[in-house]
């Protein structure tokens, strides 16, 4: 079981409040990831629902009681760093025999535990041997593996991936998100990448200042961003917000056109304008254009095969039903 | 600086070293030397070959009793450290890993009791030892050496400290370990390097030191650094026997210090340089 | 980082520490300053008397005491210009690519872990002595009468013993520095085309700068303090001629008795190893993050 429940929960440092009084619902067996840019209190939140810190006020529940006073050791779950925290001193079979051995668990199921954790991460040949001797990816799978063997009723990760070069991030990925369909157990994944939030969440919330901004499924972030800035977060390339003139003939503030939106031609449309960069991907081509008459760089997403260069003279059309509309305070017109 | 450098400048320079290094060391290697002569010897002019005789070291143990100075400094050199490491690795962890506001200002003003001149404080010290029948006893003066290096200790202590991963910490935590588990398992293990190092230097000062040692003994606790001190007077002056008890009073501290040159920069600078 | 509990733990963890260091610090200044102002000698104790601050006055209209700070100070100087000057050369040389690297600084800095007392008397008698010293022998060599070195110049000569023990310090410090040096940026220097001395002199001088600093100030902190090595040597002599503030102080108290001048002089120690001290502290504060 892993429900966990935040009401209220606050967190100050002294005078400054670095997360306001929130409340968030997770419930058992969802893979849920807090993203936010960096400094927006994600990571706090993580080490508040750990125990790591003490909350300012508002409870957490875990499984339905309080566990707002319970020391990390008392909370059942289990954490991976972001420096994975490995006990440098010890081997990999100890390091990750260590939650069972302050656990009292007899030798025999250790063993067996160790032997199953270390077979599903392909870390048998590797047991005996120090952290130091390992590499990025091998460390991370023995941080996960100690972590997973005392079956937690929930998964904490902090950044997990932001110490690996960026072919073995793909490949972790993959492996968290099969780990999390197979033990069907509570993960709470923090990250400043909206694309490991998009690839992995259930459910994601998206956090700034300390505040949540939107919670929801990834897809609903994308197609029905609440406000502008996680239309501004999620999503790569990044959605076009247009303010001005242009959104004033939307009636509102500003307004926001995801690149794949906006049909690309070099016969008419509604903003003229000229190809400055293109990157073509193959699958995908994109295209920055300039000198529309609109004060930002539009982006635009296009088929592979189309054949525009730096220079061109181009027409652009937003596709009226996915304008999104933002009001002064930059929440969505509904 | 791994720079390619023709062979002739590398034998230049080598020849350059070895002469500076041997000029510093030699007052050192010839008094290793004069300790191995027969008194005639010693007194008869430069001679780097001795007869390799071993009468001085004899005559240094029965006729001074040797044996008893050096028993003092080991049991003044271990006793004031390990005190002192027991009074700092408490001090030294919280301040590592449970730092306040005041944090920095207590380490600087531990810092600053270091630089009490010990004089300033010898009439005091000199009367509560009497006072309290402490003089020439081997507890009052390994306290008081343990009060003289207290910061250091400290100090040392808490740079290497700081260099293990609070996450570290953390993680064990998570991993269910109560406070006595996480001192036990990760953070003693972990720190050993750095409390070993710790002992090592507090050891070298403590054997070492010279004021208050002369000052607060006179026969019983004297350690060796005292009991050298007593051969300045004219009456003493046996050339051989003074190199003999030279060596054995610095041998085992010369070999100690030659494992301790990184820690010596990181205790004497209180981190100022790494 | 920490909670509540671990908090209130490391209080607990600090205080034996705290308490121990703040009644060495306390209850002894305390005495001396008390002491400074009391008319108290041990050989007569009991017309034990208020004395104002006739200690002070006493103290400084003391030929003796001006003389052993004039002596300090050249005490304290000479040896720095020596090991400063001397570390910097030596710590150069041993940078250099040498065979035996490790072995060389090994020699270098055994001085270090000698003993003041041991270092002292090997200099007296065995280097510097007037009949039987090597300095004689090399005198006899060349035909010259030998030195007495401790009646002639005692000074100087504790200076040389001093900085022969402090040398290996100074040394071992500025080689740290010069280490982490960034072999890169001296390349470029030199592809930039610039000279050796200049490559010292705006290159490597400016990042050992603060290596000096701290080695500069250490030492005068202990420097401030010589005693073992007057004591085995000239034991201040010839008159006053080598005698520093630390061991005038001694002498009042321990062979005069005068616990009243003595903790007067006490006194005035503190308050010139302060103005030392203040400066050190900075420069180490300064690495406190």
């Amino acid at each position: 079981m892993g429900r966990i429940t935040l009401e209220g929960v606050t967190k100050r440092f002294g005078d400054v409040e670095v997360i306001p009084p929130l409340n968030l619902d997770i419930e058992d067996g969802e893979f849920v990831v807090f993203v936010g840019p960096s400094g927006c209190g994600k990571s706090t939140l993580l080490r508040l629902i750990a125990g790591l810190e003490d909350v300012s006020a508002g409870r957490i529940l875990i499984d339905g009681t309080d566990a707002t006073e319970a020391s990390p050791a008392k909370r059942g779950l289990a954490m991976v760093f972001q420096s994975y925290a490995l006990y440098p001193h010890m081997s990999v079979r100890k390091n990750i025999a260590f939650p069972l051995k302050m656990a009292g668990m007899d030798k025999a199921e250790q063993d067996r535990r160790i032997a199953a954790a270390a077979n599903a991460l392909n870390l048998t040949d590797y047991l005996d041997r120090r952290p130091g001797q390992l590499s990025g990816g091998q460390r991370q799978r023995v941080a996960i593996g100690r972590a997973i063997v005392r079956e937690p009723s929930a998964f904490l990760f902090d950044e997990p991936l932001s110490n690996l070069d960026a072919a073995l991030r793909v490949g972790m990925r993959l492996e968290i998100s099969e780990l999390h369909t197979r033990l069907r157990t509570t993960m709470i994944y923090v990250t400043h990448d909206q694309v490991e939030a998009m690839t992995l969440a259930d459910k994601i919330v998206v956090l700034h200042a300390g505040r949540i901004e939107q919670v929801g499924s990834p897809l609903d972030l994308y197609m029905r961003p609440r406000n502008v800035f996680v239309a501004g977060f999620i999503g790569s390339p990044k959605m076009n917000l247009f303010t001005g003139e242009a959104a004033a003939e939307y009636g509102a503030r500003t307004i926001g056109v995801r690149p794949e939106h906006i049909a690309i031609s070099t016969e008419g449309g509604t903003w003229k304008g000229r190809v400055g960069v293109s990157e073509h991907l193959g699958s995908d081509s994109f295209f920055y254009v300039e000198d529309t008459g609109l004060a930002e760089t539009v982006t635009v997403r296009a088929d592979g095969e189309i054949g525009l260069h730096h220079g061109d003279e181009v027409w652009l059309t937003p596709s009226e039903d996915k304008v999104h509309k933002f009001d002064d305070g930059g929440d969505l017109i509904e | 600086m791994a720079r390619a450098v023709t062979r002739n400048t590398r034998i230049g320079w080598t020849i350059v070293a070895w002469a500076v290094a041997l000029v510093i060391f030699f007052p050192i290697l010839y008094t290793i030397i004069t300790s191995f002569k027969s008194e005639q010897e010693a007194i008869a002019g430069f001679d780097l070959i001795p007869s390799l005789t071993l009468e001085s070291y004899q005559t240094v143990q029965t006729q001074n009793n040797y044996f008893r100075p050096f028993m003092n400094s080991v049991i003044l050199a271990v006793g004031s450290t390990l005190l002192a490491l027991i009074v700092a690795i408490p001090a030294a962890w919280a301040m590592a890993f449970s730092p306040t506001r005041h944090t920095k200002n207590i380490l600087m003003w531990m810092l600053s009791t270091k630089m009490m001149p010990a004089v300033a404080v010898l009439v005091p010290i000199y009367l509560i030892f009497l006072r309290f029948g402490l003089m020439d006893t081997r507890i009052g003066l390994t306290v008081l050496l343990m009060l003289i290096n207290l910061p250091i200790v400290v100090w040392m202590l808490y740079t290497y400290f700081r260099e293990i991963p609070g996450e570290i910490l953390e993680a064990a935590r998570m991993d269910g370990a109560s406070l006595r588990d996480e001192i036990l398992y990760i953070l003693t293990p972990m720190a050993v390097p750095g409390i070993a190092s710790t002992m090592l230097l507090n050891v070298i000062l403590a054997w070492n030191e010279a004021f208050w040692t002369i000052q607060l003994t006179t026969t019983s606790a004297a350690p060796l650094s005292a009991f050298i001190a007593s051969f300045s007077s004219p009456q003493g002056l046996f050339w051989a026997k003074l190199s003999a008890a030279s060596t054995m009073a610095i041998a085992p501290i010369l070999i100690l210090g030659w494992f301790s040159q990184k820690q010596l920069v990181r205790g004497l600078t209180f981190g100022a340089v790494k | 980082m920490a909670t509540r509990q671990t908090a209130s733990l490391a209080r607990l963890m600090r205080a034996p520490a705290i308490i121990l260091l703040l009644i060495w610090m306390v209850v002894p200044l305390g005495m001396t300053l008390y002491y400074s102002f009391l008319n108290y000698n041990l050989l007569n104790p009991a017309v034990t008397s208020w004395a104002g601050w006739f200690n002070y006055q006493y103290f400084y209209t003391d030929p003796a005491f001006l003389d052993s700070l004039w002596n300090t100070l050249v005490l304290v100087v000479g040896v720095l210009l020596i090991t400063v000057c001397g570390g910097i050369a030596i710590a150069i040389l041993i940078d250099k690519p040498i065979f035996g690297q490790g072995l060389v600084r090994i020699l270098v800095i055994s001085p270090f872990f000698v003993m003041p007392p041991v270092a002292a008397l090997i200099w007296k008698n065995m280097i510097m002595h007037p009949s039987y010293g090597v300095f004689a022998d090399i005198a006899k060599f060349f035909g010259t009468s030998p030195v007495d070195w401790f009646a002639q110049y005692p000074l100087f000569s504790i200076i040389i013993i001093v900085a022969w023990q402090w040398l290996p310090f100074a040394t071992l410090i500025l080689l740290t520095s010069l280490q982490s040096l960034d072999g890169e940026q001296m390349e470029a220097a030199e592809m930039d085309g610039a000279p050796a001395y200049s490559r010292f002199i705006h290159l490597v001088l400016p990042h050992m700068a603060r290596a000096i600093t701290v080695v500069i100030l250490i030492q005068t902190i202990f420097l401030l303090s010589i005693y073992a090595e007057i004591l085995v040597t000239t034991n201040g002599g010839p008159g006053t001629a080598s005698t520093n503030l630390t061991y005038l102080i001694y002498r009042a108290a321990r062979l005069n008795f005068d616990i009243g001048g003595a903790a007067a002089g006490g006194v005035i120690a503190v308050v010139l190893a302060n103005i030392v001290a203040i400066f050190l502290m900075r420069a180490v504060g300064k690495n406190l993050d």
